[in-house]
């Protein structure tokens, strides 16, 4: 059996981002402890999946970006002098709006597509495809056909075997940035069920736009706002139940119950 | 669900679905466009017709031994041999060259201008490069001769002393200065090439989705192993048919050849730095001014052989292209 390492706390201290000279996200701290589900929610525009980007350093990606603040997996500086963008990526992983699984690679390749890509040695390779696929509840789909492409699949498989290729990785956190959004309510049942079940096992951050979505899988809540001309923040912060039926900022008892955005 | 009974009513008959144009300017817009579009047809095929009856006689006489043999001797008019064997290999040879020279500069600049320049330096070097494929041939071949060959000399001795124990590099008369060799004439054709290759490649790289890139890095890869695991194997047909373009050009390449090359007859399989090589549209150009009637009959079989050979080469490059524009 393979071991999982145990999960991870991810803070972010002070992050501001700018892209060229327009600032889009103000002093944003957010602590995501070990174990938990976080949903980052707010309307579009309010810098929730730039955030995200943030935090394993897919943000620098972009040209003309900038930024400001921490960002700290158990402690260390993501981006202090010393952390290598490709480690701090192989520790927290990161799933897509769109699934993109490569479409050169069959289904076995897809998953061990991160360990090539890294450079790591695989040993037991069946035995670490079985375990991802079984941890992103798609091994009995595919379990048969681990030589077919991966665009045969269908897109909430796809989604999820994108999940699996993530998770063969073995995070310590785990970015989700809309995950099931270009999905069917079936797979994004299946998606939710399945990241209930890696929580035990990992840190994992959630953007969506779907509020029962964030009610059912998450612990905690983050609303996210950017008001007319300023960059986005975080309104309000706290447990899951909380934000939503106890909310303390108006603009988030508005959000929540569908007044805007 | 029961199925609804038969109530007398008839199916209606199938129709016929217009899709041609209606208004009067329309059908001549249509008109104009499909006798351009099948003009290219008309030509082409003209262009055979002309070559098939002017090369007929030499075709006739010389047999099959016109492509696969190594001889042409033309002085007594009654007895011309013509075997075009050395010439046509030389040009595959001289293509294959070229494209194995041009294939790494072509994808590493398209990949650098894609990925890695800001998109103003981008833009000038995407220029750059196409100017380069607007270079006449005779300029290129004019350059390859006063300026590139010495260069290419040098680098040949060089392979010769390193690698000559390997037969490609091997060459009868090592004291020899290595000139006009198949391996400088493969040069020239990588210069005239790159820019085919590079803008083929640079377009499939724009289309290919971020997604995966963006996949592939945050699953821990490198720039370089995105580039080999990701983006390549991605674009290969794409690359592959920007490839197969530039061997069109390459194997039709005439006149800047004809600076750098010494043509000779007898075939040169694999000694690329040796001074002695062939190129069907350069022999054609080195004897047409010369030639008397049999000979010009053998010239025009030589013109068919090549057409057809790159045509054939233009063809499988658009199907290759065009199944990867399906796939993607």
């Amino acid at each position: 059996m393979i071991t999982l390492p145990t999960a991870s706390t991810l803070s972010a201290e002070n992050i501001s981002v700018w892209f060229g000279q327009r600032q889009v996200l103000e002093n944003v701290n957010l602590t995501f402890p070990a174990n938990q589900v976080t949903a980052l929610i707010g309307p579009s525009g309010c810098g929730k999946s730039t955030f995200l980007r943030t935090l394993n350093r897919m943000h620098e990606l972009i040209p003309s970006a900038g930024l400001a603040g921490s960002v700290f997996l158990d402690g260390q500086d993501i981006y202090g002098p010393e952390a290598d963008a490709v480690d701090v990526r192989i520790n927290i992983g990161m799933v897509f709006q769109k699934p993109n699984p490569f479409p050169t690679m069959s289904i076995k390749e897809n998953i061990l597509s991160g360990l090539k890509l890294s450079g790591r040695k695989i040993d037991n390779a069946d035995e670490l495809v079985e375990t991802s696929l079984r941890r992103a509840s798609i091994w009995n789909e595919v379990k048969d056909r681990l030589g077919d492409q991966a665009l045969s699949l269908s897109g909430g498989q796809q989604q999820r075997l994108c999940i699996a290729r993530s998770l063969a990785m073995n995070p310590k956190v785990l970015l989700m940035d809309e995950p099931c959004s270009a999905l069917d309510p079936g797979s994004t049942r299946r998606i939710e069920e399945t990241i209930s079940e890696l929580s035990e096992s990992m840190t994992i951050v959630i953007v969506t736009h779907n509020m029962q979505q964030a009610q059912r899988v998450s612990d905690q809540t983050a609303f996210f706002l950017a008001e007319e001309g300023t960059p986005g923040g975080v309104v309000e912060f706290g447990r899951t139940e909380d934000v939503f039926n106890t909310p303390v900022d108006l603009r988030t008892n508005d959000y929540v119950n569908g007044h805007f955005g | 669900m029961a199925k609804p009974e038969n109530t007398g009513v008839v199916a209606p008959e199938r129709r016929k679905l217009v899709s041609g144009p209606l208004g009067k300017g329309d059908k001549w817009f249509f008109r104009s466009t499909s006798i351009a579009a099948n003009f290219a047809f008309v030509l082409v095929g003209l262009i055979l017709v002309f070559l098939f009856t002017s090369a007929w006689p030499a075709l006739q006489s010389q047999g099959l031994g016109f492509v696969f043999g190594s001889k042409w001797s033309v002085e007594d008019g009654s007895k011309a041999v013509m075997q075009l064997g050395p010439m046509l290999w030389g040009s595959i040879q001289i293509a294959i060259i070229g494209i194995a020279l041009a294939t790494p500069m072509a994808v590493a600049a398209a990949y650098l201008i894609v990925y890695l320049l800001p998109q103003r330096i981008a833009k000038i070097a995407t220029a750059m490069i196409d100017l380069l494929a607007a270079l006449p041939s005779v300029v290129i071949g004019l350059w390859g001769i006063l300026v590139f060959t010495p260069v290419a000399v040098h680098w040949a001795t060089i392979a010769n002393q390193a690698f000559g124990w390997f037969p490609l590099f091997a060459v009868k008369d090592p004291t020899a200065v290595l000139s006009d060799s198949p391996f400088i004439a493969g040069w020239i054709v990588a210069v005239m090439i790159v820019p085919i290759i590079t803008s083929v490649t640079r377009e499939i790289f724009t289309q290919l989705d971020d997604a995966l890139v963006n996949g592939a890095l945050a699953l821990g890869g490198s720039r370089f192993s995105v580039l080999r695991r990701v983006i390549l194997p991605t674009a290969a047909p794409g690359i592959l048919g920007g490839i197969l373009l530039g061997m069109g050009r390459a194997i039709g390449e005439t006149v800047a050849i004809l600076y750098v090359l010494q043509l000779d007859f007898h075939i040169n399989w694999y000694q690329i730095l040796e001074p002695r090589g062939g190129a069907v549209a350069s022999w054609i150009l080195a004897r047409f001014g010369e030639a008397n009637k049999t000979e010009f009959q053998g010239l025009m079989a030589a013109g068919l052989v090549l057409f057809i050979v790159t045509l054939l080469v233009n063809i499988l490059a658009n199907v290759i292209v065009n199944r990867s524009k399906a796939a993607r």
